[in-house]
């Protein structure tokens, strides 16, 4: 086993990118996920990589792109009103199918906001992001040790079905220390022969684009990007449970929201009440059988969450409504108590009938 | 003996260019100047959104179709993943480079990003149709100046080799046009030297070619060209504005 280092959530994403083999940085200054910038200015210099310091959001996901073009593994991090402005990119790289990392450590919204912990990018990371028909594949870590292990699985999904992979933290992730373990067995990259690399005369040219104006066409490339998400519903979705095997009252959440609710369910097994949680891992795909599963026994469902409520539309969709679902959030910046959570499973427990 | 050939670099299928436009001309020149330099098969070119959009399908060598203004941010990354081995030109339009990407425009010149930039200024926005660009001359009539640009209302056409010029960052900037056999031989001598520049390591050179529309301009192919002369180049005269190295040897 090897060593652990105590670490910023947002440095071991950084340390895990390089781990997995990412040697170009690209990225704008903005709380709470400049660590990761300053982590590969510093580090990149020395191992022949490439940070640079774009002069917007927009430049960098766009420098993504290129090297995302030549086939490398590239990645950007920003917090949420960055986000928003890389849209542009990241519909463009869905577009053209290039395999990329993203990294949102989310803060309070909308607008401007703030800059304390939020998950209220969730509909924006889930739902697509941009204009267009697509998805990225969306990890949610709930530790520092997940933060760069998830960092290296979202390196290796973009690549294995060219989509850009997003991992979806939020301030706290980012910010807070815990020991890590960076001991990662890294897969062999699969082989780009798309990639814009220079023809050395050898070959016809590649040719990125994501530019299709006989719709006939366009319609078929949205149909077969869609083929490759299906594999990727069917094969990654990830999730964790805890004290669900005998659960009446599920709560539902990730990250932050999840360590929270799980000291909420340890007091609530305490009072009697049996309490479990789902935490998924990945927000998109969304690990739907888990949820359908427990729908059979459970009593009610609880999303906690740190927005006005977002994922609880995908767990009422993945448990087709059979239970109450009910809310349990804080939001602009605010993180819901394990009081706070055990108040709305005493509450839940109410509703339903005996099943 | 052949007298007359397309360049390898440049491909064999139809454009979809107006009758008159110019883009042919540049194209052909950039496809000349990468067989001559002998680096078709290490230059990957990034095409805009514009007119030029589908540049992709034109040239022999990799191809990349950036969005709207972001092609000097692409290039960038494209440059920096194997900058001994990559050789990286983006094509852009005045609306692309000059307005929606100015930021990219500018600031990629101010790293002296070791890229080569062929900057197409028409003064209008041609595939949509012909709108006022950012370097549409006042009292320019278009789709959405259709009184002439007032430039009491919307501003003044921006010169960007001039502005450019002020920087420290880029290597070499110069406007030339195509609008007759003596200044297509100039702006081939400017675009050679853009890609030499590169193939150097010397940096950041732009080539801003003062070109037509005669489609959206509503003239013949022929009176466009003219317009060219008594028109654009009094407003963007043309020129070297930069280039550091030879004001090093000079100095």
């Amino acid at each position: 086993m090897a060593d652990k280092v105590l670490m910023k959530g947002n440095e071991a994403i950084a340390e895990a990118a390089i781990l997995a083999g990412c040697r170009h940085y690209f990225g704008y200054p903005i709380t709470p996920q400049t660590e990761i910038a300053a982590y590969m200015a510093k580090k990149m210099p020395k191992i022949g990589g490439c940070f640079l310091q774009a002069e917007s959001e927009i430049a960098a996901i766009n420098m993504v792109y290129g090297v995302a073009s030549t086939g490398k593994r590239v990645m950007t991090s920003s917090s949420s009103p960055g986000i928003s402005l890389k849209g542009e990119g990241l519909s463009y790289m869905a577009g053209s199918d290039l395999p990329a990392l993203v990294v949102n450590v989310q803060r309070g919204g909308p607008g401007l906001g703030g800059i304390q912990p939020s998950q209220s990018d969730y509909f924006q990371a889930t739902k697509g992001g941009a204009h267009g028909d697509f998805h990225m594949i969306v990890l949610a870590p709930a530790s520092v040790q997940e933060m760069a292990e998830l960092t290296v699985k979202g390196f290796e999904l973009a690549d294995k079905y060219r989509m850009t992979s997003m991992i979806l933290a939020d301030g706290t992730m980012g910010q807070m220390m815990e020991p890590v373990e960076l001991d990662f067995d890294v897969k062999e990259r699969p082989a780009t022969p798309w990639a814009t690399t220079g023809t050395k005369m050898e070959r016809e040219h590649n040719i990125v684009n994501s530019l299709s104006l006989v719709a006939e066409e366009l319609e078929r490339l949205n149909f077969e990007r869609y083929e490759r998400y299906k594999a990727v519903e069917e094969n990654e979705a990830m999730y964790e449970e805890f004290m669900t095997e005998d659960a009446d009252i599920i709560v539902a959440a990730f990250g932050i929201a999840s360590r929270v609710s799980k000291n909420a369910i340890v007091e609530a097994r305490k009072q009697g009440i049996k309490a479990g949680l789902i935490r998924p891992i990945t927000l998109w795909p969304f690990p739907k059988a888990p949820f359908e599963k427990a729908a059979k026994t459970a009593k009610a469902f609880i999303s906690v969450e740190l927005s006005m409520g977002q994922m609880i539309e995908d767990v009422k969709l993945a448990t087709g409504c059979k239970v109450p679902v009910t809310l349990c959030n804080r939001a602009g910046g605010m993180i819901p108590s394990p009081e706070q959570v055990l108040e709305a499973i005493i509450e839940a427990d109410k509703l339903g009938g005996a099943k | 003996m052949v007298v007359f050939d397309k360049p390898h670099a440049l491909a064999d299928v139809p454009m979809h260019y107006c009758p008159g436009c110019l883009h042919g001309v540049v194209h052909r020149l950039v496809a000349e100047v990468i067989d001559e330099l002998g680096i078709e098969g290490r230059t990957i070119g990034i095409a805009p959104v514009g007119c030029s959009v589908m540049a992709y399908n034109y040239f022999n060598c990799d191809m990349i179709e950036a969005a709207h203004g972001r092609a000097p941010a692409v290039a960038t990354g494209v440059k920096r993943s194997d900058p001994e081995n990559n050789i990286v030109f983006t094509y852009q339009g005045d609306g692309d480079l000059a307005s929606i990407g100015m930021a990219e425009t500018v600031h990629s010149a101010a790293r002296n990003e070791n890229i080569t930039v062929i900057f197409i200024n028409n003064a209008i926005y041609g595939m949509t149709g012909g709108q006022m660009a950012p370097t549409s001359l006042p009292g320019q009539v278009t789709q959405t100046s259709p009184y002439g640009r007032d430039v009491n209302h919307c501003g003044y056409p921006i010169r960007v080799c001039e502005m450019l010029s002020e920087l420290e960052g880029p290597e070499y900037l110069e406007r030339v046009t195509v609008n007759n056999v003596k200044n297509i031989k100039n702006a081939k001598k400017a675009i050679k030297k853009a890609f030499q520049n590169q193939i150097d390591g010397k940096g950041f050179s732009l080539v801003e070619v003062v070109s037509s529309c005669p489609t959206n301009w509503g003239m013949t192919p022929v009176d466009a060209l003219k317009w060219i002369d008594d028109n654009m180049l009094p407003y963007y005269p043309l020129g070297v504005y930069k280039d550091r190295s030879a004001s090093k040897e000079e100095a």
